[in-house]
């Protein structure tokens, strides 16, 4: 295996966020026109808005880093299973509405922190895209955290729906914490975030939330990971065979 | 006060409403309205923010498909749009005592309309940018008229829609050019799509003149300005040339310039089919409604928990005071 340049590992890491980012604002999506009433359907695009034109963004960046021509869109829709790199929580069915806010709600609880922490980066892409979205990540928070709140210390159902939401989620949970090469690389340049830095922070803010919530946060039984070596869980595939059949039908053409 | 004197009143109430509408003086919540003027206004303006909310389902159907991120974010922002849409109308019906709870009741119980053309389905791509240009194309026509309406907050919600409706129509015209100028399964798609949103579009104005039976009130209120007759001819006048533009063909073999007329002419309309969709009975009429319901009902314990919990923190509050 040659050895990772630091290219590489710039590339790498941006794709990263950019999955993450567009998996997550899939699944989001999805909930448009079905929401709980009309207010939170806006609330939800709004967030799903959010996070497309993140991973935009990230994607543009990442396919000027690898410098093959690569643009957003191929890199969107013209990778496989196996390419993606997201973290397999991001890519979890829907669910009901409270799996969709617990999911949601530590996504946001990681991107706050890391992004706060990437506004440093010494990449000056990198730090200036994280300084638009950091203010988009606290709008986020704040809004799930509300309803966290609400559901978790709302009526029986509410609460045992979000009990039921925490468990189901926790094992893909350290996921978003691991440090790779790539991730060490990235720190050592003074480019990356050290994830466990991320990780004692989200830590504090999960449980805070969750005090005020009356709600538990379990340690998981046992962890799942894989994500950012491109292995999925099952439910990926089917994800991106929907997302990308349109341009994997009629390949290299303008819309 | 005996039931003459309220007899003559009311008469005198409604001689001097008509004299404001007449004066071009806008209606605000708080004037005395006839009861029929009320009704009327409820039952124009929900049907109206239901078709907002119902007509997130065709689109929202391919916002996970979308072919590519940059049409992604288009598609999301405009079906955003439509959503909030629907919520400054519910308000505008809201003004005149009707509850948001109740209409929307009503529309899930198949008493409200909501606008025919989003009991089509959308089968192909095409038919995203195809919405876009031909109903909201033909929105627009219908909403400019509105912004004159009589009832002031009516006429001001509409305004403020016209804005964004407009720049929707250019977004939806601007993908079907890249499909009119793409390749042949492109402009296959941009054709068929025509041909399937087409009639269904230009039923979008209502029955002819001659079968609408609420018009004539309607427009002494000016609460309509122009007629369904009027307003299909002005879309049709203004959307001939853009599809002729795009290289493709209008689906009516009978639709020629009439120089005469100094209008188009259009073939018979498939009256039968929009009456049947009218009933219930189009392609998409009981999955939309079924759609709606389901997020309804499975908002229930959402809305439930939102209600326990303020109820909650006020609780709080007062045990702290």
């Amino acid at each position: 295996m040659s050895e990772l340049t630091q290219q590489d590992a710039l590339f790498t890491y941006t794709l990263r966020l950019a999955d993450n980012a567009l998996i997550l604002g899939h699944r989001l999506s999805e909930w448009c026109g079905h929401g709980p009433f009309l207010e939170e359907d806006i609330g939800v695009i709004n967030t799903a808005l959010d996070l497309l034109g993140r991973c935009r963004m990230l994607y543009s960046y990442a396919g000027e880093v690898e410098g093959k021509g690569r643009d957003e869109d191929d890199l969107a829709y013209h990778r496989d299973e196996r390419e993606f790199t997201n973290y397999l929580l991001m890519e979890q069915p829907k669910g009901d509405f409270a799996y969709t806010t617990i999911r949601q709600f530590y996504a946001d609880v990681w991107n706050l922190h890391f992004y706060t922490e990437l506004c440093n980066s010494k990449d000056e892409t990198l730090a200036a895209i994280a300084k638009k979205v950091v203010k988009e990540c606290r709008y986020h928070f704040r809004h799930n955290a509300e309803w966290v709140k609400r559901l978790g210390d709302g009526t029986e159902e509410s609460i045992q729906r979000m009990n039921d939401a925490i468990a189901e989620a926790s094992r893909f949970v350290n996921e978003m914490f691991e440090m790779d090469d790539v991730d060490q690389m990235m720190v050592d340049a003074g480019i990356g975030v050290d994830l466990n830095e991320v990780k004692a922070k989200w830590i504090a803010s999960v449980d805070e939330v969750f005090a005020e919530a009356t709600l538990q946060r379990p340690e998981p039984e046992y962890d799942r990971s894989g994500g950012r070596l491109g292995l999925h869980t099952e439910q990926l595939g089917f994800l991106l065979a929907e997302m990308q059949y349109v341009q994997r039908c009629h390949p290299g053409l303008q819309w | 006060m005996t039931p003459q004197d309220q007899v003559v009143d009311i008469d005198a109430l409604e001689t001097e409403f008509q004299e404001r509408i007449d004066a071009e003086k806008k209606i605000e919540p708080k004037d005395w309205m006839p009861e029929a003027y009320r009704r009327t206004l409820i039952r124009q303006i929900s049907q109206h923010a239901h078709s907002e909310v119902v007509g997130q389902l065709p689109e929202g159907n391919w916002i996970t498909r979308a072919p590519s991120l940059r049409r992604k974010a288009i598609l999301l922002a405009k079906v955003q749009d439509e959503a909030g849409h629907g919520l400054y109308l519910y308000s505008a019906a809201e003004t005149l005592g009707s509850s948001r709870e109740q209409m929307v009741d009503d529309l899930h119980a198949g008493k409200a309309k909501y606008s025919s053309i989003f009991n089509y389905p959308t089968l192909s791509w095409a038919d995203i940018p195809a919405i876009g240009w031909l109903v909201d194309g033909a929105a627009i026509v219908n909403q400019v008229a509105l912004c004159r309406t009589s009832y002031g907050p009516y006429s001001r919600a509409m305004i403020r829609v016209c804005k964004e409706e407009s720049f929707h129509a250019r977004q939806g015209f601007e993908g079907m050019l890249a499909l009119a100028r793409g390749n042949e399964a492109q402009k296959k798609m941009c054709q068929d799509a025509i041909n399937r949103y087409w009639w269904p579009a230009l039923m979008m104005f209502g029955p002819s003149d001659a079968d609408s039976p609420n018009s004539a009130q309607s427009m002494k209120w000016k609460i309509k300005r122009f007629s369904n007759d009027e307003l299909r001819q002005k879309f049709v006048d203004q959307t001939v040339p853009q599809i002729e533009y795009l290289g493709m063909e209008v689906p009516d073999a009978d639709c020629k310039w009439n120089e005469e007329r100094g209008h188009y002419d259009i073939g018979e309309m498939p009256w039968e089919e929009f009456f049947a969709v009218i009933k219930g009975h189009g392609p998409c009429n009981h999955e939309r409604l079924q759609a709606r319901q389901k997020a309804h009902d499975e908002g229930n314990w959402v809305r439930e928990a939102a209600l326990a919990y303020q109820k909650k923190q006020a609780d709080k509050k007062q045990s702290v005071a």
